[in-house]
């Protein structure tokens, strides 16, 4: 961090080799990533802002965005948990099997969503092995709101744990066995020690279960049943307004989407911004001591 | 205290007042589950038939509409989607709910009239304006060179209609030779350079994405596609022969029952058949049942067939071109 002004002896390139390596980089993302993003919102406010406001406040499109929200929200907590405790008993302890369940946390990473979706259809649907049961108690799983949340849990699943589980190991358990030695409970040695520790990752975990949330297609559109203003979320909703030739709502709905991962993308470098400086205080402080 | 008993009192006003709102309006959900090029026309037709059933009974009822595929729409019911009725794009796909799922009757085509379709299509071709590739009949699809669009006939209905009408004609062309049906579709199918799910998919990729020279279609997206995406872009190609498409609807009947919605769901597919729901389906380019009926652009006239008369009929169709292993798997090499 501290070196960023001074020139970098590693690189001997010369200049011209840098600029090219650079300018195509650049070129990439513009072509790539800023022309489509221009694009989505040119098309959206293609007949004036008075037709954009107008198609985000259809109701189908108000309750895709509160849907999303939802599916969004229940995976982040969900998972925040799941992947605390996963972090935690793998990090800290020894285990049988242990490799077994790392192995098991990336699945979702290496299943096509559309077979996660699927995975859901033949466990709750109606000629699934639990859907007879659900249908005579009237628990409905599939095509309903649950089974969005739970589609969208199961592709989000490894982020949190697998932002932690290097993090817990790399720290030990040195700290908590001085923590638990000078007599603090289970709950105070997380709270003090473990959790400041991990903090950053944490968040940046967070964020990415968010960002995979709240775009998620394949496996929400397997299970959804795509009824309109109930099961769709943002990314159904805009297929079904593109599929429509309701091109201007159908970006106008798509903005929004890019909206939500902009912020993501602003929390994102404000949380590594913050790590950053964290990480810099306490190896200052560690250096005066 | 006092506080908690305020909030109460505030609290039984509130359901009180619900409730006696409840007396004489109530609010009632359908949901229809339908095929792809259905999403103009239902729209359409369930603002009227809601304000037709709030004349009726003061009931306030909202359709929830769900579209895709048609074989698709059909394993999601049949998997769960708890939808009232169905309204598909051909008889099979109801079929495979009444044997799989046992939501409705076997006998369900028998419960509204002309065999339970409210209205009926054909396949007709659409083209790019000035018919670059010059095509006229069937014939002209299976010539090397002409790119042509079609769904994939085991998730969308409206391709299936089209690959049978493209068998028949064949049929007919060379007197009832199966081989040569069979050679005829094959090339055909050469010609296809991508298979959508859906019918409304299979229409962007030619209309928005500018693939292929003509696009196998339902007469009625033909005539959106054309009118929506802009009259000087398309044009539509009647061949000499083609089937009489039926897309038909049905009650759920387990689960109309389950909800309480038997007389709506029924009311609701029997309003399709009333001059009303026949105009609506008329102006969003179905072919009406009943002759008074007129189309805003009135449709050409072309010899139809029925699948019943080549076929023997949907169970048949689909077991010879549409099962695992039938001919449409034997002749289609992606």
């Amino acid at each position: 961090m501290s070196s960023n002004n001074k020139p970098n002896l590693a690189i001997t390139e010369p200049a011209w080799v840098r600029r090219i390596l650079i300018g195509t980089a650049l070129l990439f993302l513009g072509i790539f990533l800023f022309v489509p993003l221009a694009a989505v919102f040119t098309r959206a406010l293609e007949k004036g802002f008075g037709v954009y406001a107008e198609s985000l406040k259809d109701p189908d499109a108000l309750s895709a965005v509160r849907l999303t929200l939802i599916a969004a929200a229940a995976s982040v907590v969900l998972n925040l948990i799941f992947g605390l405790a996963a972090a935690w008993a793998i990090g800290k302890y020894e285990f049988f099997g242990k490799n077994v369940l790392i192995t098991l946390i990336d699945l979702p990473f290496a299943v096509s969503p559309v077979v996660s979706g699927l995975i859901y259809v033949l466990l709750f649907g109606l000629q699934g092995f639990l859907g007879p049961w659900l249908a005579e108690h009237d628990i409905k799983i599939i095509f309903a709101i649950p089974g969005i949340i739970l589609a969208t849990v199961f592709v989000t699943f490894p982020f949190v744990a697998r932002e932690l589980i290097p993090l817990m190991q790399a720290q030990g358990t040195d700290e908590e066995e001085a923590s638990v030695v000078l007599g603090a409970s289970g709950w105070q040695t997380f709270w003090h020690v473990t959790l400041p520790n991990i903090k950053w990752g944490l968040l940046y975990g967070v964020i990415l279960t968010n960002a995979r949330a709240m775009g998620e297609f394949g496996a929400v559109s397997v299970v959804s049943g795509h009824i309109r203003g109930l099961t769709n979320t943002i990314p159904l909703h805009v297929e079904i307004l593109y599929n429509e030739y309701n091109y201007v709502a159908a970006f106008a709905v798509a903005s929004i989407l890019a909206l939500l991962a902009l912020v993501t993308l602003a929390v994102k470098s404000f949380v590594e911004w913050r790590r950053d400086q964290d990480l810099e205080a306490s190896r200052l402080a560690e250096e005066i001591s | 205290m006092k506080k908690i008993l305020i909030h109460k009192g505030w609290f039984i006003g509130l359901i009180a007042g619900l409730l006696s709102v409840n007396a004489w309006a109530k609010d009632v959900k359908l949901l229809n589950v339908s095929y792809d090029p259905t999403r103009e026309l239902y729209q359409e037709f369930n603002a009227a038939f809601a304000r037709h059933w709030k004349e009726k009974t003061g009931d306030v009822l909202t359709v929830q509409q769900s579209h895709g595929g048609s074989g698709k729409q059909a394993r999601a019911v049949i998997d769960g989607l708890e939808a009232d009725v169905v309204t598909l794009a051909l008889a099979y796909d109801i079929d495979a709910i009444a044997e799989r799922a046992k939501l409705l009757p076997a006998d369900w085509q028998k419960k509204f009239p002309n065999n339970s379709a409210p209205y009926t299509s054909t396949i007709v071709f659409l083209v790019r304006k000035g018919n670059p590739k010059a095509i006229k009949d069937w014939d002209d699809l299976a010539k090397p060179g002409v790119s042509v669009i079609t769904p994939n006939p085991k998730t969308s209905g409206g391709a299936r209609w089209n690959y049978l009408a493209a068998w028949g004609y064949a049929l007919k062309k060379y007197g009832n030779d199966e081989t040569k049906a069979r050679d005829f579709v094959s090339r055909v199918f050469k010609n296809v350079p991508v298979l959508d799910s859906g019918a409304r998919g299979a229409t962007t990729t030619f209309a928005q994405r500018g693939i292929g020279d003509v696009f196998v279609s339902w007469e009625n997206e033909a005539f959106l596609a054309s009118n929506e995406l802009g009259k000087d872009k398309f044009e539509i190609i009647v061949p000499s022969l083609s089937i009489l498409a039926e897309p038909s609807v049905a009650v759920v009947e387990k689960v109309a029952k389950k909800h309480g919605n038997e007389a709506l769901a029924k009311s609701y597919l029997e309003y399709l058949y009333s001059p009303e729901g026949q105009k609506i389906a008329a102006k969003h380019y179905y072919r009406s049942r009943i002759k008074a009926v007129k189309a805003a652009p009135s449709f050409p006239t072309l010899k139809l067939f029925t699948i019943d008369e080549i076929f023997g009929g949907w169970q048949k169709a689909h077991k010879v071109h549409f099962s695992d292993g039938g001919s449409f798997d034997q002749i289609y090499r992606p």
